[in-house]
Parts: structure tokens; sequence; C-alpha cells
């Protein structure tokens, strides 16, 4: 009996062996996610890229991914798991995620690490993002054009640069439409609530909205404009079959080919620490179908997206006015420069409102 | 005046959920037993009662399979600790981990489903009333359903003698032991109760709320029934009050925000969380009627045999 548990140890430790020695060929490849896979919204769309990286590449790399990984120090722990499961190149998918990932980074600097949204690198550490607010130019064309009542209702999420440049972008672009357009902004204060988007949502319909936009991650707001009769934009994620008859378009986060690009790098030995923001030129997102709309604004709205996608036209193209009257510094020759995108923390003119904690 | 009418339809949709849950779990309170696992067991009720719509196609079966989930969940409860004499803080705070996770894969079938809402009710002319005709008689049953919920509750503690027993196990549970009451049989029930009201109170979520299924929709409303609790000093008018305070507040810093009013809505966002505190502050500094806390909340009690 006891012989017998022994060959079978010893055979179960061969296969172990096997298998692992097998696996050392692949390169592994690791991914934090911030929610569950089934939101529908931002780490669905990761793991839509993690899809076509294993689809594109799947016999020389191994993907793991964990899902549901708060910010803060368990992130710190869940990036040492898979850097000691000898993945070697971890996408870490969040901004709350920067400063776990450059303390596991600098602990393991023959690993090489992606991170999402942030600003801080390392040698062995990117980061990465897309440049969202060119996507949100061309929905603020669309709503000024299908607006009746001229006022859009907009959920935010937090008070920060990616979402404040998203709600200006918006407005430059509505205001070459309709110069008297308004807005209504209301803080969510979270990026993922069903129940509060959807209470936002007829708050500004209720208030007289009637184009919803929305930087929050759920469906919820797409069906409240959708049950009300009103219009919206998507989020993240194709929402439309939430609201067939309102989704004018959404913006799709395609993280695919940024992360193919990646990993044939690392494949090759050519990957080195970058800052990467890209927009509709280099395919970081793109545009879900120009739908419920006459054919006069689904050509407005591509004629923008071919003009900012071939670089003639720029969003934040100065003179850029701040609510106190001003123009803001134009750093960026004909436009404003990236830096003062990536911190935008002023509303433009136009906005009657004001931003929260100025 | 619509707008009026609008924001009373919204406060009372928000508070709704909060109101079952927080019912389920004063009940539970009330027993002597704290059970801090509201969040899981409602976010598999919402997980269940999504798919039992979604399957059958009834609103009804599925806020039964949310009952019925909220009531399983809280009987591993009850295993742990009444039958185990398990510490009640960590099982319940488990039992939110475990529901977190069991809800994701219960519902991952059934995420981007669309189900037809909890219907309205519709009564001609009354309906149609300007203001209250809405209110009165045009929410879904839901909400009319968490107000009778609360008044049963009530008579039930108060004005019955299984009540007045109840109450005493959550009191003094070696002197209700003493005189002879089952403590053990009687917390079970009230441990399922309060599974059966968060389960219903999660499957309001995406029964009537938001008709569709997403993991994590419930986004922490089984907490906020859990300080709503507290903030009633556990009695169920005051509970009442608490709900709609939070639904109002929820629902009027949104409307703030929209017409402008300078006020942070960060700090809006929070208003509700500080208003507990400081009820909490002044029960404990009040002389007379001040903590009404069970006496027994939360304390394992072991029969001698």
């Amino acid at each position: 009996m006891r012989k017998s548990l022994l060959a079978l140890a010893a055979g179960l430790l061969l296969a172990g062996s096997v298998s692992a020695a097998s696996a050392a060929d692949k390169l592994k490849v690791g991914f934090i996610y911030l929610g569950p896979i089934g939101d529908l919204g931002w780490t669905y769309q990761h793991d839509l890229a993690r899809q076509a990286l294993v689809k594109e590449l799947g016999d020389k790399i191994e993907t793991t991914y964990l899902e549901n990984v708060p910010e803060g120090p368990d992130a710190e722990r869940s990036i040492e798991q898979l850097v000691r499961a000898g993945n070697k190149l971890i996408f870490t998918t969040s901004f709350g995620y920067m400063d776990p990932t450059l303390k596991v980074a600098k602990k393991y600097p023959n690993v090489h690490f992606e991170h999402a949204t942030g600003y801080k690198r390392n040698p062995n550490m990117s980061t990465y993002s897309a440049k969202w607010w060119q996507g949100r130019y061309i929905q603020g064309l669309i709503a000024a054009k299908m607006s009746k009542s001229g006022v859009l209702g907009y959920i935010g999420s937090f008070p920060i640069p990616e979402v404040v440049s998203g709600i200006n972008a918006t407005i430059l672009a509505a205001q070459t439409i309709n110069p008297n357009i308004k807005v209504k902004i209301i803080w969510a204060n979270t990026w993922f609530d069903p129940g509060k988007e959807a209470d936002a949502a007829k708050a500004l319909i209720d208030q007289g909205a009637d184009v919803i936009m929305q930087h929050t991650d759920s469906p919820a707001a797409m069906q409240i404009a959708s049950e009300r009769g009103k219009l919206a934009f998507g989020q993240d994620s194709e929402m439309i079959k939430f609201g067939p008859k309102t989704q004018l378009t959404s913006i799709l986060d395609t993280w695919g080919p940024y992360y193919i690009e990646r990993v044939k790098a690392e494949l090759a030995g050519t990957w080195k620490s970058e800052d990467s923001w890209g927009g509709l030129d280099s395919h970081m997102f793109a545009m879900a179908p120009y739908t419920n709309m006459p054919d006069d604004v689904k050509k407005l709205a591509e004629d923008a997206q071919a003009a900012i996608t071939a670089g003639k036209l720029h969003p934040f193209k100065c003179p850029v006015v701040g609510q106190d009257g001003k123009p803001v510094e134009c750093k960026g020759g004909d436009h404003l420069d990236d830096g003062q995108i990536l911190g935008m923390n002023f509303y433009v003119k136009g906005i009657d409102d004001k931003l929260p904690g100025k | 005046m619509e707008l009026v009418e609008a924001i009373i339809l919204a406060v009372l949709a928000a508070s709704t959920p909060l109101l079952i849950a927080a019912t389920g779990e004063l009940v539970t309170e009330r027993s002597g037993v704290l059970n801090l696992g509201v969040e899981g067991m409602m976010i598999v009720g919402a997980a269940c009662g999504f798919a039992g719509a979604w399957l059958t196609g009834s609103i009804f079966i599925g806020a039964l399979f949310g009952i019925v989930a909220g009531t399983l969940m809280s009987l591993v409860f009850a295993l742990m600790t009444l039958g185990l004499a398990v510490n009640q803080v960590a099982t319940g705070l488990a039992l939110t981990i475990l529901g977190v996770g069991l809800s994701g894969l219960i519902g991952a079938g059934f995420v981007g489903e669309r189900i037809t809402p909890a219907m309205h009710l519709y009564i001609p002319s009354l309906t149609d009333m300007p203001l209250i005709g809405r209110v009165l008689f045009g929410e879904d049953a839901f909400v009319y359903f968490s107000i009778a919920l609360v008044i049963g509750v009530w008579w039930f503690l108060y004005r019955t003698r299984a009540g007045l027993i109840l109450r005493a196990c959550g009191d003094n549970h070696v002197s209700a032991h003493a005189l002879g009451y089952p403590v053990l049989r009687i917390r079970t029930f009230a441990v399922i109760f309060g599974g059966a009201c968060a389960g219903l109170a999660g499957a309001y979520l995406p029964l009537a709320y938001t008709p569709f299924f997403i993991p994590g929709m419930t986004a922490g409303r089984g907490w906020i029934a859990l300080a709503l609790v507290v903030f009633s000093s556990w009695r169920p008018g005051r509970l009442v009050v608490g709900a709609y305070l939070f639904g109002a507040v929820t629902i009027l810093q949104l409307h703030a925000q929209g017409w402008g009013v300078g006020i942070p809505s960060q700090f809006m966002s929070a208003l509700p969380y500080l208003a507990t505190v400081i009820v909490l502050v002044l029960l404990s500094r009040a002389r007379t009627g001040g903590s009404t806390a069970p006496a027994a909340l939360g304390t394992v009690f072991v029969p001698d045999r």
C-alpha cells in the first residue's frame, strides 16, 4: 500500500514538473482587475482585451487574472502574488493601483509592469491611458444637435481631471452648435452604483435635460433615459441593448491592440518603460456606431471623428476661455498641451456651475 | 408641482430597500443577535431575485427567490452563531464576503439580461389625483409592502406576547432561558426573518429599481441599513423616519447639484452618515431613553444543560 502511494506521489510530482516545464516556455502575463468581469463596463473591457491577446498570441503566452481586487494595500499583495506565480508582465488596470504597482515594481526589477491611467513610472513600469475627451467632443456635437430643450444632463463620477476634461470637451463642442447650450452636472461620487446613477439620471431629466451623458460605469442612466423617452450616451461599453432607441453612441475602451503590442514587445525583448496616452488615432478607444440620429448629425459626428483622428481638429483648440472669462494660457501651440489636459481643474466658460473644491 | 411629485417618488423608491432590510435587521438585533451580513444577504437576494424573475417572467416569483436566498444565507449564519456559538461579528463579515462571491457566481449568466420591471399600481381617478395620487396609489408593490412590514413589526414587538419574549431574549438571555423560553429557537426565527427581509430588499434593486442585473449592484446599501437600525435606536417608528430621511437626503442632494446649489457634493453624500453619528452621540448622552441597544446584543448564548 505504502509503495503504491509512493509511486503515485512520484508520478504526480513528475506530472507536475512536466507541465511546469512546458509552461515555462510560455510568457506568463498577469492582470489585476478592479471589478468583476461581468460588470459590463471598465473591467469587462479589460478582459475583452485580454481575450483578444490570448486569441492573437495564445500559443506563446499564458494569462492569469485576479478580479475584484480593491485599490490600496490589498492590491499590493495581489500584484506580488502574480509576481511569485511567475508572471513576467503584469497589467494593473485602475488608477488606485498606482502606488502599490510602483512599490512592487521597485521590489522586482526583472518583472515588467503596465499601469493604466496613472502618472508614476519606473524603469520597469509603464503607464497607459486614453484620450477619451476626444470622444466626448464628438458626443458634445451630437448632443447639441439632438437636444430640443437646450439642456444637457451630465453625471460625473469624481471631480478629477479625467472627468472634468470630458465635461469641458463636451461643452466646447456643443457651443459650436448652440452657443447658449446649458449643462446640468451631478456628481455621483462613485464609479459604480446603479441605483444612484439611475437617481441622478431621473433628477437631471426632471430638471429639464433631454440628453443624458455619463462618466459612471453602469447602464442604469441609459435605462432611465430609455424609460422616459430621452436620449443618452453609453460609457466604456456598448450599452445599446439597454436603450435601443436611446443610445446615440458610446465610448468603447478598446485596450486589445495596446495589450497585443506590449506583449509582442516583451516577447521580442524590446519592452521598455513608456507613457502611452493614445487617442482615436492609436485605437486606444473607439466610438460605437452612431444611431438614433438623422443622417446629417451622423455625418457631422463621423467628420469630426475623422478630423480628430487625422490630427486636424483639436477639441481644446485655443483660445480656451475659463469660467472667469480669461483665456487659459496656451502651452501647446494652437491648442492646450497634454499636461494641461491631464491636470485640468477648471470649467470652461458657459458652464453655469461650480467645480467642487474650487 | 410636477417636480415635487417626481422628487417624492424618487425618495420613496430610494428608501424602500433600506427600510425593508433595516426592519429585518431590527428584529434580529432585538432578539440579541448582531448580523453584520446584511449586505451579503442582500446581494445574493438581488442575484437570485433577478434569476427567478428572468426564468419565470414573474416579478412575484423573483421576489420569492430573493426571500428564499436571504433565508438560506441567514440559516448559514444561524448555524454558525447559534448552533456552534461562533463570534457573531466575524461570522457576519464573512457572510458578506461569501455573499458578494456567491452573487457573482449565481448572476454570471444573467449579466446584461433585461426584465420588465415591477408594475406600478394604477387605480383610475385615484392615481390621477394631483400630487398625492401617484404617491399614495401609483407606486410598485414593494413600496407599500415595506410600510406594512414595519407597521407589522411594530405591532408584533410592542403589542404581542411573542414580541415581548423576543425582546426579553435580546435584553437578558439568561433570565429568558431561566423562565423557560427557548432562547436559541427564538433567535433562529429572528435571524431568519432578518435574512428574508434582506433578501427581499436585495431583490427590489434588480426587480423594480434598475431592472437589470450587474454584480455589486447593492453598492453598500446593506451597511446603510445596519446604520439605520442604530440610528433608530432599535425602534420601528424612528426607523421609518431614518430610512426616509436617508432617501430624501440622497435624492435632494442630486437635485441640489442639478440646481447648482454651491454645497460640495462630497459633503452632501456624507450627510446621512454624519446624521447617524450625531444621533448616536446625542443618544448616548441622554439620561433617559439613552442607550437603548438590546443589552445582550452580540453576545453568544450557550444554555447550560
